[in-house]
């Protein structure tokens, strides 16, 4: 009860907190304030911001109503980010995990394995994955979560050396515990804070990854994303600059938020490391 | 030497991950839809299955797959990555083409957002929890959560649209042949925004840490000292607290500079520079897997050289390293 009562004491946690909600309830509302398919025809294209009741935010390029893709693009942007860091924590925790643990050869090869994605530059990477796989919504999230995954790896390689040889999972080992009921149910239990505030970072970069691969057009076109806009938008940023303009403040404000919902958060877990 | 020595056993042991890397990716692009050849044939407008064939065992691409890699593996040895069907080209010629404007613009925005971070850092650290740090903080935080290209857009519109400042986008003005000193200006002229663009997150994140390493650092015992003897704080911040602080910055240049290659992809693409980023993105858009490999190969290089320089910085930095060796 300490953490949540530190976390509410700072002003940035709880700013980042209130636009996480702010978000979350414009993916939650979207089908409500906007029935109609956000990708179809809504009007006359490129109408300004502000200039017609109807279309609050204006339209773009082909006339498809920019708030609808706003709010229907914070839905994409957090399935992708969430999901993606899901999987980047799961293959990340569970290396690290058998890496830490075990030690020796195992360590060795394992993390050979990460040094490699980490030495390939992980956009060129998921530029790969997706020249492979095709950009559909599924490839590209799973193509994100997979190339999120060696810092994860080491945070819970890092835990698992420091908590391995501790008394309690030495006194589970003298009972006879099995090598996987010690690592899931002893070492990772303990390890797992660390994880879960990291796992803002990766949810972050995430869904930064996914806007710009949007906005090369190399992610799903059929879904309202904000990458997307932003790629449309650019063809008419001469002049109709708001089309670009207004989706990239949304992803801006939703990684502020996930980051200072991060940062709040381990400033909370671990109070003496606060002010770093 | 001893440095030298150390550094370079780190490179040998790198020489592993990058097999590693090219076997991965080398299997990877094999279960991409369609070959160099289905790739040429479309280029040539269609053909019949028996040229597609006489090609295929051209480019040996009839072999079993392990065969294949070995190939490859045995030509990436005598420095071979292939031929490019799109260029027309040997992929390394193409990649050789397009790697300055990308080494340039790195260094332009690993320089500037290098530079920055420690003078925010340090402005910073000095007056925590006052004004200037709440401001930066804040700065950075923003900085952190900007998408690159939007802001790089959003560049063009103010600066290029508007201001008419500075150009759009390209390497330099093809308008007009200039020579020497002028073109060099030229060229920097067209730097300047892509180099903002892609420093942005770097200097989020350099400025963070530098702040976060001279708190730490300033409280040490030594500059407790120095303060003792008289010195003034400017002196001390730059003579006793700077080196010091700086390690974890060198650390950070060789974890992020696969991160910088990455951005380079997008930064290059808004400000159409003929780059190895721009040709990343041509090779995944136009089905040119041999470049796309060759990139793979020429990226992960790079940012092993990135970390040997950083290597011999950081030995030089803090000598005990080198001892300890």
């Amino acid at each position: 009860m300490d953490a949540v009562k530190r976390y509410f004491r700072s002003p940035a946690a709880v700013t980042g907190l209130v636009l996480l909600l702010i978000v979350v309830a414009m993916a939650v509302s979207a089908s409500w304030f906007y029935p109609r398919e956000p990708l179809a025809l809504a009007g006359r294209p490129l109408i300004w911001p502000f200039s017609n009741p109807r279309f609050l935010l204006g339209t773009d390029n082909s006339g498809r109503d920019i708030a609808a893709q706003i709010l229907y693009g914070a839905r994409i942007s957090l399935l992708i980010g969430g999901v993606a860091t899901l999987i980047a924590i799961a293959i990340g925790v569970l290396i690290g995990a058998f890496a830490g643990y075990y030690g020796g050869w195992v360590d060795t090869v394992l993390m050979r394995i990460t040094e490699a994605f980490q030495t390939l530059p992980n956009f060129v990477l998921l530029l790969v994955l997706v020249a492979v796989f095709g950009s559909t919504l599924t490839t590209v999230t799973i193509a994100v979560g997979v190339v999120s995954w060696p810092a994860p790896a080491r945070l819970t390689r890092a835990e698992f050396l420091s908590l391995r040889n501790r008394e309690f999972v030495q006194a589970g080992r003298t009972l006879g515990m099995k090598d996987i009921q010690l690592i899931s149910g002893e070492i990772l239990p303990n390890a797992l804070p660390p994880i879960i505030v990291y796992a803002s970072v990766i949810m972050a970069v995430a869904i930064l990854l996914e806007s710009a691969l949007a906005f090369l057009r190399l992610s799903d076109p059929n879904v309202a994303s904000w990458g997307n806009l932003i790629g449309l938008g650019r063809d008419v940023l001469r002049v109709q600059w708001y089309v670009s303009a207004i989706p990239g403040i949304a992803i801006l404000v939703t990684v502020l938020a996930v980051s200072l919902v991060g940062q709040g958060l381990n400033d909370a877990l671990n109070p003496r490391l606060k002010g770093r | 030497m001893r440095i030298l020595r150390l550094a370079g056993r780190r490179l040998a042991a790198s020489i592993p991950t990058l097999a590693l890397i090219l076997i991965g990716v080398f299997l990877l692009l094999q279960f991409a839809p369609g070959d160099t050849v289905d790739a040429m044939m479309a280029q040539m407008g269609g053909g019949d299955a028996a040229t597609a064939k006489q090609l295929r065992e051209f480019y040996g691409l009839d072999l079993s797959i392990p065969a294949q890699l070995g190939n490859y593996l045995w030509r990436l040895i005598r420095l071979d990555l292939g031929f490019s069907s799109i260029y027309g080209k040997p992929v390394a010629s193409v990649i050789l083409e397009r790697l300055p404007p990308t080494i340039l613009l790195m260094t332009a925005s690993l320089s500037f957002a290098f530079f920055f971070g420690i003078v925010f850092g340090v402005i910073a650290a000095r007056g925590v929890n006052r004004w200037p740090d709440t401001l930066i903080s804040i700065l950075g935080l923003i900085f952190y959560a900007t998408p690159s290209f939007w802001f790089g857009l959003m560049a063009i519109v103010v600066f290029s649209i508007y201001l008419q400042w500075l150009p759009a986008g390209g390497f330099e003005n093809i308008g007009l042949v200039q020579s020497g000193i002028w073109r060099t200006l030229d060229i920097a002229r067209h730097l300047v925004l892509p180099t903002l663009t892609l420093g942005l997150i770097f200097l989020a994140i350099y400025l963070r840490i530098m702040r976060a390493s001279m708190l730490e650092v300033l409280n040490l015992d030594y500059v407790r000292t120095a303060r003792a003897k008289g010195l003034d704080e400017t002196r001390i911040v730059i003579r006793h607290v700077l080196r010091n602080a700086l390690l974890p910055m060198v650390t950070l240049i060789g974890l992020q500079a696969g991160t910088m290659l990455g951005g380079s992809v997008v930064v290059e693409s808004v400000f159409s520079l003929p780059g190895l980023g721009r040709l990343a993105y041509e090779s995944v858009v136009q089905r040119d897997l041999n470049t796309l490999l060759g990139i793979v190969f020429v990226s992960a290089l790079l940012v092993i050289i990135v970390n040997f320089a950083v290597d011999l910085v950081y030995a030089r930095l803090d000598p005990r390293i080198a001892a300890e060796g």
